[in-house]
């Protein structure tokens, strides 16, 4: 009985969607925004919600784009994968959307994958990630390992003299390869095995005494020590309280973080973390008027002076932007016109420079590394000299070096292997 | 030198010439000279060339605010030492449109703010836009040893021992030199031998040809690290050891040193060993006493009342989040703030569990699986509510100074005292909860109730009001829980999530209803835990902890302590 | 429990639910397909490909419902640490279809999984071999769950484990597999889990008619499955498995050897769950670790106190509802839709004692 009132209200769906998509030439564009809103992404994700929806708003007091209003469309994935996937195709097959902006962790969007592949739709990934990808249909705009942790390291060894070399991180697949790559990259600088600790935690580990024990042994050796710290959410809490009350000062062990930015540190009793490093690609420290124009926009929008801005957020402003244009220069929103005009596209980013979709759908960036202060922000103490281009395939992997990725005419294709000549993996 | 001696005198030592009349004042105000020309490289500058150096603290420019902390230590300035040592605690602010530097001046009473180079109060401070200088890890570093050798001069013996730390197994022969004049007139015992380990390491680390003309010196040196516990003791000895092996030939003397390092090294591990043991130990009780606390709340709602009590978890979290808004509501008692937070947090999640108690759980005693479904949906419930009032982010709950820091035996052992804190507050909480439960009417009558609750209601006892009054006693204590772990982990909506299937654990293994249980169940698993972790990592520490949970209650079906009677049927 | 008077109710009932389900599923068999492949797409009774494995997903659900509820309903064993036998069938059916992949990884190597290439495995860990083979694997579909329910139910019921005790310790077996599956250590991708599939027996896993034969597999499964438990528990041995939940030591001093009882009951259960964790993988294109989470198997517990416990059909409809108010409301109120999970969760268990289909059965007598 049940059973027959869910098909008959399923069909009620169906015929909606149906009536809708006939309709959809005078509506609005719309914009999928697949965030975490429950469970424990949330976190991090409802911000980049709120983004979005700030540029969506944007957008729409500039008179729209294509002269169409844009129309966000926003569910709840739920910090569950399998969800994921699921909300992304009813935004694509339901909602119809013509662009996607979402997803935090790796596995989310290795999820939804699939689903963008064979809908052909449009994801904007606005957040560092491992690399070893390049989907046609996914852009980038977060950072790769180039552009965040190579260049991190090469800060702590050029500059501060760092000898020895503590890798932490939470045992999932962005800090295993992270540090796989920096591992590769620190032996290729003549740092010996010895001088190498790498150690993993769960998710969410919340007794670091022993661990934060261990490196302070580990950094008690005569050389100089630093943390290179790929730890998730959650657990940086405990574990940089833990670093303040064993008296592991940023002068003797600095740690620099490659997943805590001000969000993360606005939750976070900052006194004992004052030196300790992170490296991103946009602080909200940054002194360019541009930064200042989008914190202004979004304190207004937020309704609260107190909310911080972060790196996730300046890619999705960049990924929204770079849409909007290419959007323009294809004058349509069709996905497969849009994933060819987006090439190229330069729109500024908020650290006062301008930021290029590359052939390989990772953008350029600015890498800067910042010390925390008290008050929850950064201090800029170095930053590349120019902008740093997004490698989707490491050179520092033995099987990934011989991969390329160019959705230009030219190769078009994701993991072209220059190898065997060969475009493997395609689902298309 | 060209500098007239009054400045030296004047610059690090004008507080000590009433100090002089005293015992050691003059030898110490005759170290601070010393101090003085050793501080002094660049000339004395005029008054306007050290304001122009204040003016390039407030800059962009990391290397030239370096040189500009340099440049003021080198001055001589009498301000100077005021100025290194409140840029080191980040207590300097440049005032923009006078274009002074101010000091905020904790010490002497609440927000008092001195300009930098008079160190009279001013008013200056409620200036618009003053900053702080902001410093990075090369400058601190550099403040820290600046004002470490200022220290050495200091007439707390405290200071003067932090001093001589942050100076020890540094290579700077003008180091030495002062460490040793140190040494000649210093008389507290403890800072002596101090000194004389300081003067030991460096004499290790001197240039082999100097050394070499005084063997004898250096093998005592040698001797007196012995079993020394301070890091750079060991890298030290550690470092000689390789110099000295890896000669090609090697003098008598050279093999006695080797040979008295090994024994050195020896020495030292076979101490450090010990310590290692026991800071495992320290953690493994505090991790314990951490499971016990955010676990004996569920004891109470779950092993006396058998309700299984999803939303333990979530009256966790209102305990914390509860930490957090009295310390939003009283910002500037943050040392006490916790202490107020505690009855403020029992308060909070008692009157909530009392609420749940009374709205939902009563309709479903007897039927403890669904008070699973029925607190489960609570607690997502909560955790929604959490998120929209409070948003998805964490939230920040300070320590105050009485939990931070670390209590430091030695380079080999110390005890944090939030751990320290939050052990002694569960024991308080622990035995006052038996307290209640074995010396008052109230726990009589809550024992009553959960072994028999009609016999319990025949003989007078307000059965409801009891269910009230004990799922509130255990929802309150959740809270208490949460007071202490916002101490040490995340104050956010998943708090509660993260501790309930351990909570859980605790409760079952210890055996349910027996609160002795649970106390020893909490710090077996803790211990267990820590043990473990060196040898299997955490991940592989945690895994094995709940096999051995499993297999253990394969053995022991009822936990540790089982519940004997009727009621154990239950 | 459950009144006895309510229990005679629902046998008489039984006969008539057995009917309906069936009836239902065997009708969504045969439209399903018509709607979905034959009907053009823009007409209005066209079925999406969202919705055809929105339905595949629930049906999994249901079948893994089912299992919860042989065990939970007709045994008394509340088990919350399902998921893992569920988890465990998915990741035998990942396996088969990593390695179906073959050469068309990111790499294009023909042994490895690409998750194993770019972290620098040299060779196939000795469990994947063998996973290739389609066979193979759904052997291992059912043999792993079902060893796992075999030995931890073995040692469980003859220890006499029960109650909360046993309920904790499943859970504590769910929890220790999540923490051991995150591991890259494992094999088994990490977090990440096993991802990228292409194909099952050569069909295109993309394809509408891959889909759609996926969604009559699952609902056949889950007729199959449904006819089964229903047979066991209107058997003897189903009337012995309700008596050792209504009075365990009863039915031991009457002779009864009850851990056989319950380690069949367990071990089947064990068994139809990690069926339909195989079913499940091909259609969400994805098994992670996150499905071994103590709170999935908590709330599937609460799929089946929702629908009606104990009665089988009621597990069915309580996976369907709760899963299809899942979707709806996670579209329709993002910010808002744990507050009416929630709700519903205690106003189900305060107001619906025996579930939505005691509702009706209620209404019926």
């Amino acid at each position: 009985m049940k059973k027959r009132r869910l098909e008959t209200m399923l069909a009620a769906i169906l015929c909606s969607i149906a009536i809708s998509a006939a309709a959809a030439a005078e509506e609005p564009i719309k914009v999928g925004v697949l965030h975490s809103l429950s469970g424990t992404m949330a976190i991090s994700e409802t911000t980049l919600k709120d983004t979005v929806l700030m540029m969506v708003e944007q957008q729409n007091a500039k008179g729209g784009l294509l002269g169409r209003k844009l129309e966000a469309v926003v569910v709840d994935p739920a910090s569950d994968w399998p969800l994921f996937a699921e909300k992304a195709r009813q935004l694509l097959e339901k909602d119809r959307v013509a662009v996607v902006f979402g997803c935090w962790t790796s596995v989310s969007r290795k999820s939804v994958l699939p689903v963008f592949e064979e809908l052909d739709g449009l994801l904007f990934y606005p957040v560092q990630y491992e690399g070893e990808e390049s989907s046609k249909n996914v852009f980038y705009t977060g950072a790769a390992p180039n552009q965040q942790a190579i260049p991190a390291v090469e800060y702590l060894m050029d500059e501060i003299g760092v000898e020895r070399w503590v890798l932490a991180g939470t045992d999932y697949v962005y800090p295993r390869t992270t540090n796989k790559i920096l591992e590769a990259f620190l032996k290729s600088k003549g740092v010996k095995e010895a001088d190498i600790m790498i150690n993993y935690t769960p998710f969410g580990h919340s007794d670091w005494q022993s661990i934060v024990s261990d490196i302070k042994k580990f950094g008690s050796a005569g050389k100089k020590t630093a943390v290179v710290s790929t730890i998730n959410g959650d657990a940086n809490v405990p574990f940089y309280k833990e670093l303040g009350n064993q008296g592991v000062s940023a002068e003797d062990i600095p740690v620099v973080a490659f997943s805590v930015g001000e969000e993360e540190l606005s939750g976070i009793d900052t006194k004992p973390l004052v030196g300790h490093l992170a490296a991103w690609n946009y602080f909200q420290s940054v002194d360019a008027p541009v930064n200042a124009a989008f914190i202004e926009k979004w304190h207004a929008f937020i309704g609260s002076p107190k909310r911080v801005t972060n790196d996730p957020m300046e890619a999705t402003y960049i990924g929204f932007n770079m849409w909007v244009e290419a959007v323009k220069a294809a004058g349509t929103t069709d996905p497969s016109a849009v994933q060819k005009a987006i090439i190229g596209v330069e729109v500024p980013n908020l650290s006062g420079g301008r930021s290029t979709m590359l052939a390989n759908h990772h953008i350029t960036k600015p890498v800067l590394i910042g010390e925390i202060q008290e008050d929850g922000q950064f201090a800029t103490v170095w930053e590349t000299d120019g902008l740093v281009p997004g490698d989707a395939w490491s050179d520092y992997l033995p099987e990934s070096k011989v991969i390329e990725a160019d959705w230009t005419s030219k190769l078009d294709c994701g993991n072209y292997n220059t190898r065997t000549k060969k475009c493997s993996g395609q689902n298309y | 030198m060209h500098r007239p001696v009054s400045t030296y005198v004047t610059f690090s030592c004008h507080h000590r010439i009433g100090a002089a009349l005293r015992g050691g004042g003059v030898q110490r105000t005759l170290l601070c000279l010393a101090l003085a020309l050793v501080f002094g490289g660049a000339a004395r500058a005029s008054t306007d060339g050290f304001e122009s150096m204040l003016g390039e603290l407030a800059g962009k420019s990391f290397r030239r605010k370096s040189e500009a902390i340099q440049a003021i230590a080198d001055s001589g300035h009498p301000a100077a030492p005021r100025i290194l040592r409140a840029l080191l605690e980040s207590r300097a602010f440049f005032a923009p449109e006078s274009e002074r530097l101010l000091l905020d001046v904790a010490d002497s009473g609440e927000g008092v703010v001195v300009d930098a180079i008079t160190g009279e109060a001013t008013r200056v401070a409620f200036e618009s836009g003053r900053r702080k200088i902001v410093l990075n890890n090369a400058m601190r570093r550099l403040l820290r040893s600046l004002v470490a050798r200022a220290g050495l001069a200091s007439r707390d013996p405290r200071e003067r021992r932090q001093a001589i730390k942050e100076l020890m197994g540094r290579d700077d022969p003008e180091i030495q030199a002062l460490l040793r004049e140190a040494l000649e007139i210093e008389q507290a015992r403890d800072v002596r031998s101090l000194l004389e380990t300081a003067i030991a390491i460096g004499a290790l680390r001197e240039d082999d040809a100097d050394a070499g003309s005084d063997a004898e010196a250096r093998l005592r040196a040698i001797e007196a690290l012995s079993g020394s516990l301070h890091n750079e003791s060991r890298i030290a000895l550690d470092g000689l050891l390789t110099r000295l092996e890896s000669r090609q030939s090697k003098s008598s003397e050279e093999e006695a040193q080797i040979g008295a390092i090994r024994e050195a090294i020896d020495a030292i591990d076979r101490r450090k060993v010990g310590f290692e043991i026991l800071e495992t130990l320290f953690f493994g009780v505090s991790l314990g006493f951490v499971l016990v606390l955010a676990a004996i709340g569920l004891a109470i709602t779950f092993g006396v009342m058998g309700v299984i009590n999803m939303a333990h978890g979530e009256m966790i979290m209102l305990g914390a989040y509860s930490t957090w808004s009295v310390q939003q509501l009283m910002p500037h008692h943050l040392e006490s703030s916790v202490l107020v937070a505690i009855p403020v947090a029992f308060l909070v999640s008692a009157l909530v569990g009392v609420a749940i108690e009374r709205g939902v759980v009563r309709f479903l005693y007897g039927r403890p699986l669904e008070t699973l479904l029925a607190t489960f949906g609570i607690s997502l419930f909560l955790q929604q509510s959490v998120r929209t009032i409070f948003s998805p982010l964490n939230r920040a709950v300070a320590s105050p100074s009485w939990m931070s820091g670390q209590w430091v035996l030695n380079d080999a052992f110390a005890l944090n005292y939030n751990r320290l804190w939050i052990i002694v507050f569960s024991a308080l909480v622990f035995a006052a909860l038996i307290g209640v439960l074995h010396r008052t009417r109230l726990g009589l009558q809550i024992r009553a109730v959960a072994q028999n609750r009609a016999m319990a209601r025949a003989m007078g006892v307000r059965g409801a009001r009891i269910d009230a009054i004990t799922f509130g006693l255990g929802s309150g204590i959740a809270g208490l829980a949460g007071v202490a772990l916002s101490q040490l982990t995340n104050v956010g909506p998943n708090l509660g999530q993260a501790h309930i299937v351990d909570s859980f654990m605790v409760v079952v293994f210890g055996g349910v209803g027996n609160l002795w249980g649970t106390l020893v169940a909490g710090l077996t698993l803790g211990v267990t835990n820590k043990l473990l972790e060196p040898f299997a990592g955490a991940v592989l520490a945690k895994i094995l902890v709940l096999v051995f949970i499993i297999l253990f209650i394969q053995r022991r079906p009822r936990g540790l302590f089982p519940q004997q009677g009727r009621s154990a049927e239950a | 429990m459950t009144s006895v008077a309510n229990r005679t109710v629902a046998s008489r009932l039984a006969g008539h639910h057995d009917l309906l389900v069936t009836g239902a599923l065997g009708i969504a068999v045969l439209v399903v397909p018509i709607l979905a492949l034959t009907v053009p797409e823009g007409s209005a009774l066209h079925l999406s490909t969202f919705s055809v494995t929105l339905l595949g997903k629930y049906l999994c659900f249901a079948l893994l419902a089912l299992a919860v509820d042989l065990v939970w309903g007709y045994c008394g064993i509340l088990s919350l640490g399902h998921g893992a036998f569920f988890a465990l069938g998915g990741y035998a059916m990942g396996m088969y279809l990593m390695r179906q992949i073959g050469d068309r990884g990111v790499y294009g190597n023909p042994i490895l999984p690409d998750f194993m290439v770019f972290l620098d495995w040299q060779e196939l860990p000795w469990y994947w071999w063998g996973f290739s083979s389609f066979p193979f694997s759904m052997a291992m579909v059912v043999a792993v769950p079902g060893l796992l329910a075999l030995v931890f139910g073995w040692f469980a019921f003859r220890s006499r484990v029960n109650g909360v005790y046993l309920s904790i310790i499943t859970q504590a077996l769910t929890y220790a597999l999540l923490l051991a599956f995150f591991r890259n250590e494992m094999g088994f991708g990490g977090n990440n889990g096993l991802t990228d599939f292409k194909e099952i027996l050569g069909f295109d896993l993309q394809a509408d008619a891959t889909r759609v034969g996926l969604f009559v597999t699952t609902a056949l499964v889950l007729i199959a499955s449904y006819t089964v438990t229903r047979g066991v528990v209107s058997s003897r041995f189903g009337r012995v498995l309700v008596a050792i939940r209504d009075a365990e030591d009863r039915m031991r001093f009457l002779g009864y050897r009850t851990e056989h009882y319950k380690l069949w009951a367990f071990v089947l259960s064990g068994v139809i769950a990690g069926v339909a964790g195989a079913l499940y993988v091909p259609q969400v294109g994805i098994i992670n670790p996150g499905e071994f989470a103590p709170l999935n198997s908590i709330e599937l517990v609460i799929w089946v106190a929702i629908g009606g416990r104990g009665t089988l059909h009621g597990a069915i409809v309580g996976a369907i509802l709760v899963n299809f108010a899942k979707t709806w409301f996670t579209g329709l109120l993002p910010e808002a839709w744990l507050f009416v999970l929630g709700a519903l969760f205690v106003m189900g268990t305060l107001f619906l004692p025996r579930g939505l289909v005691g509702l009706v059965s209620r209404r019926e007598r």
